[in-house]
């Protein structure tokens, strides 16, 4: 592969060569890059911090609130099962949600300029 | 994973000994086929991305499914099964932090990770700092989560094909450590990571059949009535309603529920620090496939979770009690007995068919779990030290990938050294500490590194120093290494940290030092490293 020439001496990876620090600054400092940190960090910041307080809410009533855990909803299916089983739907469905933001937000965003800096403009 | 596994004898109910030629034979496929696919993939391994990432060359689909594999371990598979027979809800809890901690990774690690980084968890924490002490600390907590982890699997494997094959001398024990060390050493220097990820993809789909077909022979049984069944298992249990309430295992008192809180923190935020799962995402060509790959491994890992709830209350309802601990105290051969009972019972070819079927699935599962970790370590060792701390970045790749090649043959050895002095200490408990390690000491450093433009190499040593030896200095006195009788050394006792998890401490601690080490830090952030990395990360502009 091209991509995988040896790295310059004391550096993560090859330097794009389209690309100078300078480049990496300006673009970092354009209204373009701006919103699309602000597209991701606005999404991933927030449901992070949700999902772990849920889970964290989710681990505290099963040590210390038993009696309601143990509140029989229908059959023999109770609410610690249910909210266990609402742990794994809220997961599958913000890794949905994300998927769908990315698409929809991040990569085009991130195309462009990714697109631009390579053609060297 | 916690829950230890102890060298019993399978009891003749389970028939294991009569069984052994079917079970070998199934082991004995598994080896071969992987071997041959080993040596396909080695005849393609030529250069540094080969032998760290596959070439790159994967789909977002086939790296989910070898993901799966990397990451369900045979204690997720026979210990929740078996941690569920026997204390109900407890068990079934234990699995949810596995799966949420997938989100961290999706939401804010995999894609940037793919995008800046090369071969290592170290390339991404040294992308904006002085590379030599930040490589040499990177690679220090790679080798030390990997090692814990692999020493885990690799007595449990000891542990696991004694009890499934009624091989309980020392001898034996020792050889069964050897012949797994061997293998995964063959897999990972020979096949390199496209090897080893074929392997994880055959273990993967091995595991999810098999889970599938035995969860369907429960649910049959119980004409699909999941209230049925658990109603059964809780009469079964003689614990009533109580086995389906949180509490048994975890609840006893005010320690254990803040022991699993602390495990609960540990095991959410450790996954996105461990650098076997990690490397993954460089074996797909785009951050795009790196999301897919994390999309369908929670699919994969999920479903499979939920399927050992069936599992784990089918053997509840299905089983007798006194059966599933006198075959092993902690539950870990129910999943094994269960398919037995589903199967037809002991008596039936169904029965053993079965039963081999799931052991052979078991020792599939260990092997492609031990190959990625192996892999993890030596690529940190050749890539992140040798290379870049002893060569200062001046090997050629013919020297990195040969260097790759040796520290995985010494890694390796070390392991199975280990794992055959420590085959009669109860070390369950260091898969735990590798959790806690990857959530203190690799999280932090990750999330800095990636999304604050004021950290420093102070800063991320700081943290990676701080995480790693306060989980190993915590966990050494606690009853994990001694004073309880189910510790490492239950004839010391020098335990005063009461919780098995160090994670509550050392994960806030973690975080704390790296950002205190970069306010007190001398020198500035570098503003043209960070632009450098921030605008790779975001829009994979130069990626590998």
């Amino acid at each position: 592969m091209t991509t995988e020439a040896a790295p310059p001496p004391g550096s993560a990876g090859p330097s794009v060569a389209s690309s100078t620090a300078e480049e990496f600054v300006s673009v970092q400092q354009s209204p373009e890059f701006a919103e699309l940190r602000r597209a991701h960090r606005s999404f991933a910041f927030p449901l992070t911090v949700a999902f772990i307080a849920w889970y964290l809410l989710y681990v505290l009533l099963s040590s210390y609130a038993g009696g309601f855990m143990g509140t029989k909803l229908f059959g023999n299916i109770n609410v610690a099962l249910a909210l266990g089983l609402a742990q794994f739907a809220t997961t599958f469905l913000i890794a949905w949600l994300y998927a769908r933001h990315a698409a929809a937000q991040l990569d085009p965003k991130a195309e462009a300029i990714k697109k631009r800096m390579e053609a060297g403009a | 994973m916690s829950a230890p596994l102890t060298p019993l004898q399978f009891t003749t109910a389970a028939g294991a000994t009569e069984h052994r030629p079917l079970i070998i034979t199934l082991f004995g496929l598994f080896v071969v086929a992987t071997l041959i696919i080993t040596v396909w993939a080695g005849r393609q391994t030529k250069g540094a991305a080969d032998f760290y990432a596959g070439g790159r060359q994967f789909t977002g689909f086939q790296n989910g499914l070898a993901i799966s594999g990397d990451y369900m371990s045979a204690a997720s598979f026979l210990g929740i099964a078996g941690a569920i027979a026997l204390f109900g809800y407890d068990g079934f809890l234990y699995s949810i932090g596995f799966l949420v901690a997938w989100l961290v990774a999706l939401l804010l690690v995999a894609e940037p990770l793919r995008n800046s980084g090369r071969y290592t968890m170290g390339d991404v924490l040294a992308y904006r700092m002085r590379q030599r002490p930040v490589r040499t600390a990177a690679g220090t907590s790679t080798i030390v989560v990997s090692i814990f982890y692999l020493l885990a699997q690799m007595a449990g494997a000891g542990v696991l094909v004694s009890l499934l094959l009624g091989i309980t001398s020392d001898g034996g024990k020792i050889a069964i450590v050897a012949l797994v060390g061997l293998l995964m050493i063959l897999y990972v220097t020979i096949g390199g990571m496209k090897g080893t990820t074929w392997v994880q993809m055959v273990k993967a789909v091995l595991l999810i059949a098999g889970a599938l077909l035995i969860t369907f022979l429960v649910l049959v049984k119980f004409n699909f009535n999941v209230s049925d069944l658990l109603g059964k298992a809780a009469e079964n249990s003689g614990q009533g309603a109580k086995f389906l309430e949180p509490g048994l295992k975890y609840g006893k008192d005010p320690t254990t529920k803040l022991d699993f809180i602390s495990l609960g923190l540990a095991l959410v935020l450790g996954t996105a620090g461990l650098p076997h799962i990690l490397i993954r995402f460089y074996t797909v060509p785009t951050a795009q496939a790196a999301r897919k790959s994390v999309l369908w491994a929670i699919g994969i890992i999920g479903g499979f979770y939920l399927m050992t709830i069936a599992l784990g209350f089918g053997a509840a309802a299905l089983l007798n009690r006194d059966e599933i601990i006198k075959s092993n105290k902690a539950g870990n051969t129910a999943a094994p007995l269960l398919a037995q009972a589903v199967g037809g019972g002991a008596d039936s070819t169904g029965g053993a068919i079965l039963l081999a079927v799931i052991s052979a699935v078991a020792f599939a599962t260990i092997l492609a779990v031990v190959a990625g970790l192996t892999l993890a370590s030596s690529s940190s060792f050749a890539h992140d030290i040798y290379v870049n701390v002893i060569r200062r970045g001046q090997a050629t790749e013919k020297e990195e990938v040969r260097a790759a090649r040796w520290s995985t043959v010494v890694i390796g050895a070390v392991a199975i050294g280990l794992g055959a002095l420590a085959r009669d200490l109860n070390v369950a408990g260091l898969v735990a500490l590798a959790f806690a390690v990857a959530a203190s000491a690799n999280l932090p450093t990750i999330l800095y590194s990636l999304f604050w433009k004021r950290f420093t190499t102070q800063g991320a040593l700081w943290s990676i120093y701080g995480g790693l030896v306060s989980s190993v200095v915590l966990v050494l006195f606690s009853p994990v290494v001694s004073g309880k009788p189910t510790s490492m050394f239950k004839d010391a006792d020098f335990y005063w940290f009461p919780l098995e998890n160090p994670g509550l401490i050392s994960i806030p601690l973690g975080f704390l030092l790296g950002w205190l080490g970069t306010v007190l830090s001398k020198e500035e952030a570098d503003p043209q490293k960070f632009a450098e990395l921030e605008v790779r990360s975001l829009t994979g502009t130069g990626a590998h």
